[in-house]
């Protein structure tokens, strides 16, 4: 923002999809392939420390509890994953797929809702000017910096005198608000929906809510995109709020069920191989995710500098 | 519809500011407010009675008494001294490395380094408990064939091990940010470097740094708020490290003061200096960076 050179070149230099690089760099000084050597044996060895954990739990998954403790952790040796993946699904009456849906409805549930909410605050305050404007702005950027877990607490105890805690709504009703999402929707509402294009609306008689649901959505849809992923990794990684919330194991998401396990393998060894099955179950769908929308992450953010 | 137009932004905002309301500003409202209220509970379970009065500072002056609170905090500070430095090194050197021209597969790294963060800090701290497991972990078994003998979870190491799994959890998406940054700079400026005969080390430090900082700045800012609210891995890690006990960070003391002791004054009044403490170090550190600026 600051050292930018001219403005002018901006657009063409930060389009999406145009690798910076890709004319002046790649034919003109091919760099010595000894530097390429070490710089791929650098990225090699961070990528070994990242995906080891990764790796080992696959690899642990298809083991017996009994061969987990005596076979070499990093190979694979009497691979029995079906059966193991089978006993996780099958345990205590299937509990490990209602936990998979409990987080799948937290965090998708919460998700949409936090995004169509912060969609429709954000584009209020971009598109109109009324009093306490400010007001509202400026409380909602400082809730931004509230930590999550200062507000669980006492969250916990205004929804135990409501009679809310142990239900579904006391997980769900605190992940429908996003004040990132806001604040990101706000910012992005401002530079793509234009003015005019919502005068001309009212000019052809479509009343404000319609305006927002028609043009103002789909215009916004990137940061929608965006702020969805963001609160739906906040909810589905979230621990604090459902440990505190929740009671009822049936209530429980994924994280706080494969707790639960894993705090049961010193009596029962069983859990062992029911703990390693669930975590690779629990990962892979987050993972894919991950990578297929990977460019959406990219934004993030930086999205509010984009330009308009 | 004049009206209309006055009426609209309020029924957008309402859902949102209402949610906003009931689970930010009126939790944060009576935190405060039970922080300073003492709990009175007549009878073994307050069967006779249950009064509350006001109680000054006397729960912050009971939180602050207890020693191993104080020591909870001097232990993320230290944590976050090391933590977030190491991790934030380790960023910039992945993120400039894998932009540079000699780097090969670019997509699979970033995607390879960016996986973990999917993965819950709970479910993190499981995986690397086991790791860290003696006589379980390929890892400990590994190094202890070639003769290295550590122990993950000792006093003196298990706070490393927990700042391990925190850096494995986030130095990736802190990278994509970093990534961000690095490719909204205009190729012009690259090639004015070149222009002036700037090697790739000249480049980085001279260019690259000084725009990438606001990134940095952001991702510090993060970080510090999270390492005062670190609760999962040390809660998980607990099972199998006897050094690890119910008040090892703030927040497992305020977790544990309100659901152990039910004395939710001490709770309410150490959930605020925790929020406390992070707004003042965000602060204190946005303060000093800026002012390195002018």
């Amino acid at each position: 923002m600051s050292t930018a050179p001219s403005d002018l070149d901006r657009p063409e230099s930060t389009a999406p999809g145009v690798r910076r690089g890709s004319t002046d760099k790649r034919g003109a000084t091919r760099p010595p392939s000894a530097a390429r050597i070490l710089v791929t044996a650098i990225l090699l060895l961070a990528a070994v420390y990242f995906l080891v954990p990764v790796y080992w739990v696959v690899v642990a998954a298809t083991k017996s509890t009994g061969d987990l403790f005596t076979t070499n952790g990093f190979w694979f040796s009497h691979v029995q994953l079906f059966h193991n993946i089978h006993e996780v699904f099958a345990y205590d009456g299937g509990i490990f797929v209602r936990w998979f849906g409990n987080s799948v409805l937290y965090a998708g549930g919460g998700a949409l809702v936090a995004t169509y909410l912060a969609a429709a605050g954000g584009y209020a305050l971009a598109i109109y000017d009324f009093k306490g404007k400010n007001t509202v702005f400026g409380l909602v950027l400082g809730g931004v910096l509230v930590p999550g877990t200062a507000t669980a607490l006492p969250l916990f105890l205004m929804f135990s005198r409501l009679g809310l805690t142990d239900t579904y709504l006391s997980v769900l009703l605190p992940s429908f608000v996003s004040p990132f999402g806001f604040f990101l929707c706000r910012i992005y509402a401002g530079s793509v929906v234009p003015t005019s294009l919502v005068e001309s609306a009212r000019l052809d008689g479509a009343g404000e809510l319609r305006i927002f649901h028609t043009f103002g959505l789909r215009m916004m849809a990137p940061a929608l995109v965006t702020v969805f992923l963001f609160q739906f990794v906040g909810i589905w990684n979230n621990y604090f709020l459902p440990l505190i919330m929740l009671a009822d194991q049936n209530l429980y998401p994924i994280t706080l069920g494969l707790v639960n396990w894993r705090a049961q393998v010193d009596r029962l060894p069983e859990f062992y191989e029911l703990t390693t099955g669930g975590v690779l179950v629990s990962i892979v769908p987050l993972a894919i995710l991950m990578i297929v929308l990977q460019r959406f992450w990219r934004g993030g953010l930086t999205e509010g500098s984009v330009k308009g | 519809m004049k009206g209309a137009q006055r009426r609209a932004p309020w029924i957008l905002l309402s859902p949102f500011l209402l949610l906003f309301v009931l689970t930010f500003l009126l939790p944060v409202v009576y935190a405060v407010g039970q922080s300073f209220t003492a709990v009175d509970r007549r009878g073994l379970f307050g069967e006779d009675g249950i009064t509350s009065s006001f109680a000054g500072f006397d729960n912050y002056a009971r939180a602050l008494a207890d020693p191993t609170f104080v020591a909870s905090i001097g232990r993320v500070l230290l944590f976050g001294v090391v933590q977030v430095p190491v991790m934030l090194v380790l960023v910039t050197v992945l993120a400039l490395l894998l932009e540079s021209a000699s780097a090969r597969w670019p997509g699979f790294f970033r995607a390879a380094y960016f996986l973990p963060y999917g993965i819950p800090g709970v479910i993190a701290s499981i995986l690397w408990s086991f790791l860290y497991l003696p006589g379980f972990s390929p890892i400990v078994a590994g190094l202890g064939k070639l003769g290295i003998t550590v122990d993950f979870l000792s006093a003196g190491t298990v706070l490393w091990s927990i700042a391990n799994i925190v850096t494995w959890s986030y130095a990736g998406y802190n990278m994509l940010i970093v990534i961000a940054q690095l490719k909204s700079i205009p190729g012009e400026v690259y090639e004015a470097a070149k222009v002036d005969g700037a090697g790739p080390f000249r480049l980085a430090w001279s260019v690259q740094l000084p725009l990438i900082r606001p990134a940095l700045v952001l991702a510090a800012v993060f970080s510090i708020i999270g390492t005062l609210q670190l609760f999962a891995e040390p809660q998980v890690l607990r099972s199998v490290s006897s050094a690890i006990d119910a008040n090892y960070t703030p927040n497992f003391a305020a977790f544990t003061s309100a659901f152990t002791y039910n004395d939710l004054g001490v709770a309410a009044a150490q959930a605020v200096l925790i929020a406390v403490a992070a707004f003042v170090l965000s602060f204190i550190f946005l303060r000093l960076v800026s002012r390195r600026d002018s």
